[in-house]
């Protein structure tokens, strides 16, 4: 086994944390542009994917054990689900089934087909557990992990913007609409804004990745 | 050696997780079985949140630079990509835009309701 690909993902991915760190902007954001720049590395030195995932698969598997983790935040977090019990179900069920639902139909609409249907259905949801949806139910993890992070970076750039345009001010709706529309990266910008809103965010992505791992499957037999 | 105690639970759990997706053929991945194995142990008592916290943190903490190999994949679909670019990156915005607002504008006539 050659090292190469580990090496070139954590060089890579180093170079664009420290870019990030000092600029704090959603254009900076290091997974998309660490992707982009191996993506374009490989495709300029003529190596193929095969070859770079032999070794950088190890980091891929450790998504497995890194989802079995999120289990701790939700720990910690119960006494909030416990106090906005009501509030946080309804958000997630209606929040999780509008983004598979409209990604799904609007995809079909605008001429999608297939795989790429099946791709762009757990969008949503934090990349680890879409990776893992979109193997699941016959998308392209690939496909996924882009869509998610652009999701993600949309959600970091606008979200906050769009809620107070939209006049939503209300704290624990701000949280829960950034968290289960864009994930981690929605998280990381609210919580600049808001700790309360935050945490319910936070929240609202790990459940919002439960939710729709368990519904989607079963829901794509019948969209199908 | 109290960190190989917080990865053998970690990865206990994982293994626990994908046997039960693979055996009973279920379309849920294990690392999501696994997470809530896990989050039922802690909130049963079974696991302590000491014994498992720290490892739980670095993988969470790092879990980033793990979407990077898998996203690196989309070179293998470029073409597809090109010949569906309208629908990917349309679904993409106008779903987002849906999703954040009924989201937050549920949420927020339920709690007008309660006050």
């Amino acid at each position: 086994m050659n090292p190469y690909g580990i090496a070139v993902t954590l060089i890579v991915f180093y170079l664009f944390s420290e870019l990030h760190a000092r600029r704090r902007a959603f254009y900076t954001n290091p997974v998309l542009l660490s992707i982009l720049t191996i993506a374009s590395l490989l495709w300029v030195g003529g190596f193929s994917y095969e070859s770079y995932m032999e070794s950088a698969v190890i980091l891929k598997f450790l998504l497995g054990p890194a989802v079995v983790s999120l289990a701790i935040p939700v720990y910690r977090g119960r006494e909030t689900i416990k106090a906005y019990a009501r509030e946080i179900s309804i958000g997630i069920v209606a929040g999780g089934s509008v983004a598979i639902l409209s990604a799904f139909y609007i995809a079909k609409i605008l001429g999608g087909g297939g795989e790429v249907l099946l791709s762009i259905a757990p969008k949503s949801v934090t990349t680890a557990i879409a990776i893992g949806v979109s193997e699941k139910i016959g998308g392209i993890p690939a496909l996924t992990a882009v869509l998610v992070i652009l999701t993600g970076i949309l959600g970091n750039a606008i979200g906050v913007e769009l809620l107070s345009a939209a006049g939503v001010r209300d704290r624990i709706a701000r949280g829960l609409a950034m968290g289960v529309t864009s994930h981690g990266l929605g998280t990381a910008r609210i919580i600049l804004d808001d700790e309360l809103a935050g945490a319910v965010s936070g929240l609202a992505m790990a459940l919002n990745g439960v939710f729709t791992s368990l519904v989607l499957p079963y829901l794509i037999e019948v969209l199908k | 050696m109290k960190p190989y105690r917080g990865l053998a639970i970690i990865f206990g759990f994982y293994t626990l997780g994908e046997f039960t997706s693979s055996s009973l053929n279920l379309p849920i991945p294990g690392s999501v079985l696994g997470m809530l194995y896990l989050l039922g142990a802690l909130l049963g008592g079974v696991v302590k949140l000491e014994w498992v916290e720290d490892e739980a943190e670095l993988f969470v903490r790092n879990m980033s630079v793990m979407f990077v190999p898998p996203g690196v994949g989309i070179v293998t679909y470029v073409g597809l990509l090109k010949s569906q670019a309208i629908p990917v990156f349309g679904a993409l915005v106008i779903s987002f835009l849906i999703t954040i607002l009924v989201t937050a504008k549920t949420v927020e006539l339920m709690r007008r309701e309660k006050e």
